[in-house]
């Protein structure tokens, strides 16, 4: 009984201690905020319907393709990766599958003012122009290009192939050998070596004059600042890291899970295998906690 | 040369040789134990068993870890944590081993304090176990920096910057220590040198030192009772159990701190798999980057109460900044425990709750220093900044009321709480600015210093009840 005491005042200070300097240290080092709705309530629904067919005209009558690629419809990108970044500071997403993880209304909103849905306004203004121009046209032609986009976009996107279209061209993932001008090949001879390394050089110069700093390799971003961090992160960058250069992409809630899984899958690949052992290993102690316990009851039996 | 029999066993060869038969019995069959104890007396075998984890996880680690800037990321979180057979689990055991250790020594520590084990020819223990509370702080340390993510980065360079406090060589000291102006490479490789090498050799030393320091005080028991253990002993082989007040380490004391480890390491494993994120800090797996300083920099949990004692002094007094008041602070919380046995004025050996004064203290200290870890960790902003400035002062005054408390000097015992108090509306009109720092301020520090220093050396022993 007596131990029983002593094991239930060192349980409440140690529960006391742990509470003080993990949860309620964390909430008052990082500020509350709302979880991620994905709603973009601040952006406003496009009511009309869009014709897919208008909207491949209006992609082409709208000089889309002058610097954005669509791979599966065999249109191909007019710059490579390095001198895409040269003019524009980045390269420019292929839109094959953009409607696969970007919501529809942000897509909409997004092509009609990029920088307001982006919520870039203190990167780009009157002074310093974003490279892609707004959109002058109708909102049914507006709709219609959505209409379009979402008619060529997969019904499935495999996790790897959200973060490409959704993450890939800022971040380099280097534990999956993801580089932002896509995935490292193996290479055969030294000279093809030095020549990936030179553009991806390059590449990261221009994105980092482009944004005024490099963003990060996400390899361990899953174990740094954990899914719901990013979760609510990724919906609204500027609300949890005010002033980030890091643009609002307007993923879906599906496509974000996407993204937080192949981040799983790469920097803590070994979770499902954690989770599965754990449970042998505490059964382990606990049978040998009993088997101690008795062979324990059985020597002090005869010292009392 | 001794007279040598052919032996009829592999046991009686070895026997004849090593005597091991006669060490068993040293060591184990005949180590005595006292009978009259609690579940806080496994807490030796717990930390023995933590210590091996640490050791045998270390060597696999070792095995793919690269103690390079460039390198050892990536060995860790990509090598180590993906590639290498079961090496995630090696880590997690690791890091989890390295912060739960802290947990047991500090309840290892205060079971010592509760039931006055460090006095009255126990000092030798207590001062070996503060000399591994010591290196074990050292190991932490330096084991931390080595994944180089940004917590190890950035600790190591606001704790080694510690040391440019130190009189006249603190500049040079810093350099010295860091290898480099700066925490960089060379850090990283003499770091890893003190923790995979130099600073393990010490810590076996001493545990060999503790446990030797054990032999002729014999273990404490619950009620501080003075127990004749050849008396015992021969009461215990004779066969009269029930009555010997004491226990042979093998099989029974054992018996029961297996039953007390298996739990522990319930315990223990449930955090390794589920529960880690306490022990292996989240921005830690961000990559080291001298240039990006995190917003909130704080050490492991373990430190948190002597870098809040740091802190806590967060207004200059006299010519002394703010810094300077800490550091002072901070190097006496570090070294403070040692002196415990001096402190206490009263050769009583009891468990705290028969001594009255001292029991008021032990739960007063045990407050004041989760009080300093919370506050340790949280942003020392606005009224958080006086809350950790109560609680250091606090912990300076528990050190200076202790003589009083232990040899019962009421009228000394009470001077020193009405300095703390005095202290403490000084501390809040620096708080609220409604007062400058003027020269009162400087003479209550002074008296109160005084009294910390004076107090364990002028205050007589008053003996013991035993």
């Amino acid at each position: 009984m007596k131990e029983l005491k002593i094991l239930f005042i060192i349980a409440v200070l140690v529960g006391i201690t742990y509470w003080g300097i993990e949860p309620y240290a964390h909430s008052k080092m990082h500020p509350h905020h709302e979880p991620a709705t994905f709603a973009y309530a601040d952006l406003k629904p496009l009511h009309l319907k869009g014709d897919p067919k208008k909207g491949a005209q209006a992609i082409m009558n709208n000089g889309c393709t002058g610097c954005h690629s669509i791979a599966s419809q065999h249109i191909p990108a007019p710059m490579d990766p390095v001198a895409a970044s040269a003019s524009y500071g980045v390269r420019p997403p292929d839109l094959s599958n953009i409607a696969a993880v970007v919501d529809h209304k942000f897509l909409a909103n997004f092509i009609k003012d990029p920088v307001k849905a982006m919520k870039l306004a203190h990167k780009f203004n009157a002074k310093r122009a974003f490279p892609m121009p707004n959109f002058y046209g109708s909102d049914q032609d507006l709709a219609d290009i959505v209409a379009y986009l979402v008619s060529i976009a997969p019904k499935e996107l495999s996790p790897k192939e959200a973060f490409e279209t959704a993450c890939g061209r800022c971040h380099n993932v280097r534990y999956d050998k993801w580089t932002v001008i896509g995935e490292k090949p193996k290479f055969k001879t030294e000279v093809q070596k030095a020549d990936f390394e030179l553009k991806l050089a390059k590449y990261e110069a221009n994105l980092k004059k482009y944004l005024g700093t490099t963003p990060p390799d996400l390899s361990m971003f899953i174990r740094s600042r954990g899914p719901e961090y990013i979760r609510d992160f990724v919906e609204d960058p500027q609300k949890l890291l005010h002033g980030t250069a890091m643009p609002r992409v307007g993923l879906t809630k599906e496509a974000t899970e996407k993204v937080i899984a192949y981040l799983e899958k790469v920097g803590d690949r070994k979770k499902e295998k954690r989770d599965k052992l754990g449970v042998w290993v505490l059964l382990y102690f606990v049978i040998f906690s009993v088997l101690a316990y008795l062979w324990k009851q059985k020597i002090w039996r005869e010292l009392h | 040369m001794a007279h040598f029999t052919k032996a009829n066993s592999l046991h009686e060869w070895l026997d004849q040789r090593l005597a091991i038969d006669k060490l068993w019995k040293v060591l184990a069959a005949e180590y005595w134990v006292p009978k009259n104890i609690n579940f806080l007396w496994a807490m030796g075998v717990v930390l023995l068993t933590m210590f091996s984890i640490l050791v045998i996880s270390g060597i696999f680690l070792l095995m793919y870890y690269k103690p390079d800037t460039k390198l050892a990321f990536d060995s860790v979180n990509y090598t180590i944590m993906q590639e290498v057979w079961f090496g995630w689990l090696w880590r997690h055991m690791h890091a989890v081993a390295a912060s739960v250790v802290f947990l047991v020594i500090y309840i290892h520590m205060f079971t010592g304090i509760y039931y006055a084990s460090y006095k009255r020819g126990r000092e030798m223990i207590w001062i070996s176990g503060m000399l591994l509370f010591v290196t074990f702080s050292a190991e932490a340390f330096s084991g931390y920096m080595l994944p180089w993510g940004q917590m190890s980065y950035w600790a190591a360079q606001v704790i080694t910057n510690l040391f440019g406090g130190i009189p006249f060589i603190g500049k040079d000291l810093v350099v010295w220590i860091r290898g480099n102006f700066y925490v960089s490479d060379p850090t990283l490789t003499r770091f890893f040198m003190l923790h995979v090498l130099l600073m393990p050799l010490i810590i076996m030393a001493i545990i060999g030192l503790h446990f030797y320091s054990l032999r002729f005080p014999h273990v404490n028991n619950q009620d501080g009772e003075e127990i004749d253990f050849d008396a015992e002993a021969e009461k215990y082989k004779a066969g009269l159990k029930k009555e010997s007040k004491v226990i042979p380490f093998w099989p029974v004391f054992i018996s029961k701190d297996l039953f007390v480890l298996g739990v522990f390491l319930i315990f223990y494993f449930y955090l390794v798999f589920y529960h880690y994120e306490f022990a292996m800090d989240p921005i830690n797996f961000d990559p080291a980057n001298p240039m990006k300083t995190p917003p909130h920099i704080y050490p492991e949990w373990y430190f948190l109460w002597s870098y809040e004692v740091l802190r806590g002094f967060f207004f200059p007094v006299g010519s002394l900044s703010a810094m300077d008041m800490g550091l002072i602070a901070f190097g006496i919380a570090n070294v403070i425990f040692f002196a415990l046995p001096w402190f206490d004025k009263n050769d009583e050996v009891a468990p705290a709750a028969r001594r009255s004064g001292f029991f008021v203290w032990f739960w007063l200290m045990v407050i004041d220093m989760i009080i300093l870890t919370i506050w340790g960790k949280l942003p020392p902003t606005g009224f958080n900044a006086y809350i950790g400035y109560v609680a250091a002062v606090g912990f300076l005054a528990l050190w200076a009321a202790l003589p009083a408390v232990t040899a019962r000097k009421k009228g000394l015992l009470g001077f020193v709480i009405l300095m703390t108090l005095a202290l403490y509306i000084a501390g809040y009109m620096e708080y609220a600015k409604t007062l400058g720092n003027g020269i009162v301020i400087v003479a209550l520090f002074i008296i109160f210093y005084a009294l910390f220093f004076l107090n364990p050396v002028f205050v007589r022993n008053r003996g013991g009840a035993q």
